[in-house]
């Protein structure tokens, strides 16, 4: 390498020096900060601390090098093979990997696997539940079958000077084998997958008339919920109008639609077991997605485009309390997209209760549109006779 | 110096050659240089330190999961106003896992892979002396290089860099009002990538044209080693997918500055309406993830072709179903193509392209598993070197198969709706295309230093190496799984909030303490890997009896690379332990008429005469079919 020409005594010296005073003035200013803030008082000492500490593992691992280097040479002049056959350790190592390594797939799919969501809560859940389990069998299997090849393959067959590997450049038949049994379970999995998938987010239009219409806005870092009222629909919205009528228009609702003055605020999602609820998101900024594990249901917010998600909760909030036997169980909806800084805070309760609670509970909720978003709005109309034009710039205040 | 690749060799060329190569400068040698091997080093060496800069930046964001609540005042003295009182920003955590992930995609596994082994090996491998372009090659790596500094440069930004994700999907990354990340830092990020990507194209065009044009006497494609074909078939999926990032990158500023609607509509922000109306988000997902698939196969292809050769190499063994490797990595270039929708089965695509979707990419799961078998295959049977190169690459395999299966769970759709942007995802992609990905370059770095460098490395801090890190990955990554099953969503700055998600506080803990041994174990490499470039041992030409052509060029590595004339290629890259050969390995450059006694049937292609002189000596030698000989 003529690298090396540059690498002689002077330039790696002005090297040390270069990195020494830097290294001092970065001390200098890491000190300067400490004086100013005795909070940060025993931070030198900490760090050169932890760096000793790493130090004197790097000289063991140096001591246990040049052991091993004397052994081997000693070895060698001793007119035996070179010391340490390294290739059997590794095999030995392999086949070690592979115990300890099963033994904790084990032991992760036990107890990590005991912390996992709880059965699904809603009727398509359930689908996505059994196929999921397929899906891990099936997984598992050729996990654990192929690892056990690999390893053990790795371990029996490491180099012997006099053996000589088996020429074995193909072998077609096997090679269709194991083309074809995997292209046959994917095309079940495949279908399989389709058709719950299609179940999911094919839904008829009667169907979606029927259902429980609930319109989620989703802003950073909250949501919004808006349940349709008695007549079942919500109302228009239009982003031009969020804050007008004085402020009071938190969602921009189009107050000159009718549907709108029946349509609920809630502070809670409550939902009525084995009834369908379809959900109508939307947002008012950035992405966000309405995220509610437990019921397997998701689906991105998304600004200027409606999204949907009709399902069925079956497993009432008290019911799953005693499943999980934690009495602090609650069903929870949160955001699963990258939002900004508080996208790690977006919590809203989500409760499932019998149709007679749901009933009662509906009934006393609040309006959306409150007394004084309709005196604003009758105002802001009286203008509108006033100056038709500047209407729009009014509402859009 | 010569500044033009010489394509055919003669001796009148070759002593221009050397002539000019007294006149090289510490400039035109060591920093624009348009040797292959000098680009292919630069690119290596800026790959690994950004590496190990992505690395540090996921030590710090996995502390802050591990410890939420606590203050680290060294945080504060390294890092300023972006860890106020010892604990990281919640805005900076999303740059840092903005940045970790998007210099690991693209600058190390895409640039610090494709980069260094193509640039290395079709030149050595095809037998030509140069790249077809040396002087795009050369502004190829300036290219990269001012993307990586720029990207750097974000750090020292007051709004930081930029935090919207790797993926940067707008609207968060459109507004500058939605988070300081998507200010200043985020405009120099997609500058950033559009100097990548012509960076990445320009090599692109350089890596398929030589391998299409240079390639020596002898070397048709079916000759070609496996790591040949994966760089020519990446570089393929590299030019045609780049493009479309830069459209959709190039829009995206158009957005930002200029006031244009393409991905913006009825936002309402700040307290003000946007005027912006009829554009959708959802169109930028089409447009990175039209880039974004492929590239992931981008980053593992090169692995997988690295692979095949050290284990073909250290198993003493050819390569189990050459053709087949061939055609499923085709496969997988071509399939790759129509699968992006499966990132997106959530976002409001229509729910029908989405069962579509889902479709494409459960098929390329069945190219993926045979090249698995035959790597398993390869394996069966052999007389295995555990050279770190081959641990690396055993590795590699273990990784894409773990994490190739839970592919299967996230591309079906229906399980995709509660496993979408949850740590599930997390674990899948850092180990099939992250650890795995890792893990074929690492093995490349170990099998061609002797090429690079001239040097070898040490051999037992490499096993140290290994293994540590192999089970680092494990500890960090497998649990993951079960948070992600838990409902544990992605870029969560703290589980502080949840309490369903506080319960795995433990198990963040313990992963970040396996991710500080793994980042430890990198010492190890960093130190051999440096150390050995000076003070290594001198490598001999061949020091893994390896049949491929690089083996056949000399220790000092010259301009031109062949000191006389280029070899001939005679046979296929993996004639390991052939029956009837007395050494395991023959090396491409050996003609049939030097084997005679090991030749078989198929080797001669249908050349009759070259059979009928292959019978007549048969007859002669008494030759038994020698393959019972070797059982």
């Amino acid at each position: 390498m003529d690298i090396k020409k540059y690498m002689n005594k002077k330039s790696l010296l002005s090297l040390f020096a270069i990195v020494g005073l830097s290294l001092q003035q970065v001390m200098a200013q890491a000190a300067g900060v400490a004086e100013g803030v005795d909070k940060n008082a025993g931070l030198g000492m900490m760090v050169t601390y932890y760096l000793l500490m790493f130090l004197v593992v790097c000289v063991f691992i140096g001591i246990v090098g040049k052991v091993l280097q004397v052994y081997e040479l000693t070895k060698q002049i001793q007119g035996k093979k070179n010391g340490i056959a390294w290739d059997k350790v590794n095999g030995v190592f392999f086949a070690i990997a592979l115990v300890v390594g099963l033994y904790g797939a084990y032991w992760s799919y036990t107890v990590q696997g005991a912390q996992i969501l709880p059965e699904a809560g809603s009727e398509h859940g359930s689908k996505i539940d059994s196929m999921f389990n397929v899906t891990l069998i099936i997984t598992t299997i050729v996990f654990v079958i192929t690892h056990i090849l690999l390893f053990l393959f790795a371990y029996k067959y490491n180099y012997k000077k006099k053996r000589k590997a088996y020429f074995y450049p193909h072998n077609n038949t096997i090679e269709k084998y194991w083309t074809i049994i995997p292209a046959i379970v994917l095309t079940v999995l495949v279908l399989l997958g389709f058709f719950t998938w299609r179940g999911i987010t094919n839904v008829s239009k009667d169907q979606m008339a029927s259902a429980i219409q609930i319109d989620v806005t989703a802003h950073q870092f909250a949501w919004e919920v808006r349940y349709a009222g008695k007549d079942n629909e919500n109302g228009r919205k239009n982003y031009k109008l969020i804050g007008s009528l004085n402020g009071l228009n938190n969602l921009g609702l189009d107050l000159s639609d009718k549907k709108n003055y029946d349509d609920l605020r809630v502070t809670e999602i409550v939902l009525p077991v084995n009834k369908s609820v379809r959900f109508t998101l939307g947002s008012q900024d950035v992405l966000h997605s309405f995220y509610m594990p437990h019921f397997r249901v998701q689906m991105n917010c998304v600004p200027g485009m409606a999204t949907y998600f009709q399902f069925k909760p079956t497993v009432t909030t008290a019911e799953m309390r005693e499943k999980t036997n934690d009495p602090n169980f609650n069903y929870l909806l949160y955001c699963a997209k990258i939002c900004g800084g508080s996208h790690y805070n977006m919590k809203f309760a989500v409760r499932v209760v019998s149709e007679k609670e749901y009933e009662s509970w509906f009934k006393e909720q609040k309006l959306y549109v409150t007394d004084d978003m309709k005196k604003e709005y009758q105002l802001a109309m009286k203008d509108n006779v006033v100056a038709n034009d500047k209407n729009k710039i009014a509402l859009n205040n | 110096m010569s500044t033009i690749a010489i394509p055919n060799s003669t001796a009148m060329h070759h002593d221009d050659h050397s002539h000019a190569h007294h006149k090289e400068t510490f400039i035109t040698k060591y920093i624009f240089s348009q040797d292959h091997k000098m680009i292919a080093k630069q690119f290596l060496i800026t790959g690994i330190i950004m590496g190990v800069i992505a690395m540090g930046l996921s030590i710090l964001f996995r502390i802050q999961l591990a410890y939420p609540d606590q203050s680290f005042p060294l945080l504060e003295v390294l890092l300023g106003k972006f860890a106020p009182e010892g604990r990281l920003d919640p805005n900076f955590y999303l740059s840092l896992v903005t940045i970790h992930g998007t210099i690991m995609v693209f600058f190390v596994l895409t640039a610090g892979l494709s980069g260094t082994f193509s640039n290395l090996l079709i030149p050595l491998q095809l037998g030509a002396r140069d790249m077809a372009s040396p002087f795009m090659n050369m502004l190829s790596y300036w290219f990269f290089f001012s993307a990586c500094m720029l990207m750097l440069s974000t750090f020292f930004i007051e709004s930081g860099p930029a935090g919207a994700g790797w993926t940067i999907y707008p609207p968060l990354s459109a507004l500058p009002k939605a988070m300081p990340g998507s200010g200043l830092g985020m405009t120099f990020w997609l500058i950033s990538m559009v100097l990548f990507v012509a960076s990445s194209l320009m090599g692109g065009i350089n890596y398929v044209s030589t391998v299409l044009n240079m390639r020596t006497k002898g070397m048709d494609l079916w000759k070609m080693p496996l790591t040949i074909w994966a760089f020519f078939l990446t570089a393929i999926l590299g030019i045609l997918s780049f493009p479309v990032l830069v459209a959709g990158v190039v829009l995206l500023i158009f957005d930002r500055s200029f006031g244009t609607s393409f991905y913006l509509s009825d936002i309402y922000i700040a307290g003000q309406a946007q005027a912006n109306e009829g554009g959708s988000p959802i169109l930028w997902q089409h447009l990175f993830w039209f880039l974004g698939h492929p590239e992931v196969y981008i980053v593992i292809m090169p692995a997988l072709g690295i692979s095949s050769e050290v284990i073909a190499t250290n198993s003493r063994k050819p390569i189990f179903g050459y053709h087949a490797m061939v055609y499923s990595l085709i496969g997988i270039t071509v399939l790759s193509f129509i699968v992006w929708g499966h990132h997106m089965f959530v976002t409001g695509m229509n729910p029908f392209i989405g069962g579509v979707f889902m479709i494409t990419t459960l098929i390329i799961a069945v190219p993926s598993a045979v090249k698995t078998f035959n790597y398993l295959a390869t394996l069966w049977r052999g007389n295995i070197r555990f050279t770190p190169a081959m641990l690396f690459a055993i590795g590699l395999v273990s990784f894409f198969i773990s994490g190739g299966l839970t592919g299967i769970f996230l591309g079906n759709a229906a399980l995709d709706i509660n496993l979408h942007d949850t740590y599930f995802v997390v674990a899948h992609f850092h180990l099939v295309m992250g650890s795995a990905a890792i893990f074929g370059m690492l093995a490349g770095i170990y099998h061609w230093f002797p090429k690079m460098f001239g040097k070898m490395m040490n051999a037992k801090l490499g096993y140290l190496h290994f293994w540590l890190t192999f089970a680092a990955a494990y500890l960090v990554f497998f649990p993951m799984h079960f948070m992600g099953l838990d409902g544990v969503p992605r870029r969560y700055y703290a589980f502080t909030e949840f309490e369903s998600m506080s319960r795995w506080l433990s198990v963040n803990k313990f992963i970040t303490w396996a991710a500080i041994l793994g980042a430890t174990a990198q010492v190890a490499f960093l130190y051999n890997f440096f150390s050995s470039i000076f003070f290594g041992k001198k490598a001999t030409q061949n020091p893994w009896d390896s049949n491929t052509l690089e083996w056949t060029t000399p220790v000092e590595h010259l301009h031109g690379n062949w000191p006389g004339e280029i070899p001939t290629v005679y046979r296929w890259p993996y004639d390991y332990s052939k029956p009837g050969h007395e050494e395991d390995f023959i090396p491409q450059t050996t003609p049939l008429s030097e084997t005679m006694s090991s030749n078989l049937p198929h080797d001669f292609e249908g050349n009759e005469e070259a059979e009928r002189i292959q019978e007549k000596w048969n007859v002669e030698h008494h030759n038994i079919n020698s393959t019972e000989e070797v059982k």
